[in-house]
């Protein structure tokens, strides 16, 4: 492959072959990007998958729906919540099964706090893999609150297995509307602080203004969905679009951007992150009365025959459950749409013709994470 | 002359910035004490106190008379995802009803293979299981994480059905 080119200064140089990862820290975890350079500039990335493929669908095949749950919470781990609700609602659809409010009300409080405390780590890594430590600091501070209101009401910091199929393992904890509120009332103040250290800062600003420019059209062919989408002007809220849970009872707006460029898709995921805390705040006063279990649902859930989906709005985008069902008490086949692939193979489309420097910065805003790629 | 106004307005945009920034980081430099959420960890273990729900490890738990709720159902075994627990079970002649009971004999737990998914706790019909807040089980021998959970010479509470 490795071929001679010439430059505009008749400088014969070589085309280059460069393994990105699977160990680099700005590539989140162990995926491996093979550039293909000349000099400094990316003609071409091939993504390399499959370092940590645990076949989640497979041994999904052989668990009852109530395990399956557990699983997802491994994949997008940020968004474990929304993962969790994606195979309860499908569950629940497929047995014709209407959960109580206050179900409904506190899947989508967690699902929020869920959103905010994945958008919390992903700027203060965002700013590290641009030279700033200074971002993790904070980020990780404001994530703390929201990771202790989980462990007291779930009982775990990030594999929380909250929601079963027909409700929630565990009624919310005496606790919780407090600590939500106070979370809220500090982190509403906190906010500005993120756009003062690195939104307004000058070298942030000129190293992802005008980069990684990713066309409406484009987003809506590699099927990139969530905010990255969103920043190119493709609306796909799946919250807005196909509500589930309290999502129609709600007011929020969905963060449409128009440049598509890396700082777009920036402050797509920073105002989202208001969004998220209005939703909280219009919910977390009146959490209705109620069951906080469906009764009809049995603790050995066999689902009819046939095929059934389900999409849910995860932090990066849409999550989809593809169940087939033969009648028995475990899926015949189950697959996850999940956001991250789709979101990392339109890196190569957006990259071409840009630094090394610009790639880790694109990277960092289409906010990969890599389980939920492999699964 | 034009290029040059830019210039410099460029650079002092580029210094107020920079400086909005320090600020942030000024303000909690001089109010070091205000918030503080990271913890002395193992200095603190005296006085760490987990929450309530936290998941660290099953337990079945016994009384002061020595005796458990657990009747052998395998229902926790059943709804276990990875097969971590294992109950061996026998059956005894009630001495009262003459009836044969089944007892457990070893409620074997293999910790390593353990996802603290709660499914076992919420599917146990008498409660005898529950999950506890301790942690730290780091061992050196993988043969350690794999417990008997029931006490030696423990018997099952009279009243569980």
């Amino acid at each position: 492959m490795i071929e001679e080119v010439e430059t505009k200064d008749a400088i014969k140089t070589q085309e280059y072959f460069v393994n990105m990862g699977p160990q680099h820290p700005s590539t989140h975890g162990v995926l491996r990007l093979m550039l293909e350079l000349d000099g400094e500039i990316i003609k071409k990335v091939t993504p390399h998958i499959g370092y940590i493929h645990r076949s989640i669908e497979k041994m999904s095949e052989k668990d009852s729906y109530r395990q399956i749950v557990h699983l997802t919470d491994r994949m997008d781990y940020l968004s474990n919540h929304m993962n969790n609700e994606a195979v309860c609602l499908l569950v629940e659809n497929a047995l014709e099964v209407e959960v109580s409010d206050r179900v409904k009300v506190i899947r989508t409080i967690m699902s929020e706090l869920t959103r905010l405390s994945s958008h919390q780590l992903w700027w203060g890594v965002m700013g590290m893999d641009l030279g700033a430590l200074t971002t993790f600091l904070y980020a990780f501070r404001d994530r703390e609150m929201i990771n202790d209101i989980f462990e007291e009401t779930c009982g775990a910091r990030l594999t929380v297995n909250y929601n079963v199929p027909g409700g929630v393992m565990f009624d919310i904890h005496p606790n919780f509307q407090q600590r939500v509120k106070d979370f809220i009332k500090s982190f509403k103040t906190k906010l500005p602080e993120y756009d003062d250290l690195l939104s307004n800062n000058v070298i942030f600003r000129q190293r992802t203004e005008g980069v990684g420019i990713l066309s409406k059209e484009d987003a809506i062919s590699y099927g990139v969905t969530g905010p990255t989408g969103r920043a190119s002007g493709f609306s796909n809220d799946t919250r807005k679009h196909k509500p589930y849970s309290a999502y129609d009872r709600v007011e929020f707006k969905e963060i449409l951007m128009d440049k598509g460029d890396t700082f777009s898709r920036y402050k797509a995921r920073i105002l989202e992150m208001w969004e998220s805390v209005s939703i909280i705040e219009q919910l977390i006063d009146n959490i209705p009365e109620g069951d906080i279990q469906e009764p009809s649902v049995k603790q050995v859930i066999k689902l009819p025959k046939g095929e059934f989906y389900q999409s849910v709005e995860t932090a990066r985008g849409e999550l989809g459950v593809y169940v087939v069902s033969d009648g028995q008490k475990s899926p015949y086949r189950l697959k996850f749409r999940s956001p991250g692939f789709s979101n990392l193979f339109v890196l190569d489309h957006m990259v071409r013709g840009y630094k090394i420097a610009d790639l880790v910065a694109m990277m960092s805003t289409i906010d990969l994470v890599i389980p939920d790629i492999d699964r | 002359m034009n290029a040059i106004t830019s210039y410099f307005k460029d650079i002092f945009h580029a210094i107020k910035t920079l400086l909005t920034g320090m600020r942030v980081t000024g303000y909690y430099f001089s109010h070091a004490r205000k918030e503080i959420i990271t913890q002395q960890y193992p200095e603190n273990r005296d006085t760490l106190k987990m929450f309530d729900r936290f998941r660290g490890i099953v337990t079945l738990t016994h009384d002061e008379n020595n005796e458990h709720a657990c009747t052998g159902c395998s229902a926790c075994e059943i709804a276990c995802p990875n097969g971590t627990i294992e109950i061996i079970s026998d059956r005894e002649e009630d001495p009262e009803t003459g009836k044969k009971k089944k007892i457990i004999d070893k409620f074997i737990y293999h910790y390593s293979m353990c996802t603290l998914c709660n499914l076992c706790i919420i599917s146990c019909p008498t409660d005898a299981i529950k999950m506890d807040p301790s942690f730290e089980y780091a061992t050196f021998d993988r043969k350690d994480l794999t417990m008997i959970l029931n006490k030696p010479g423990s018997k099952i509470r009279k009243d569980v059905k």
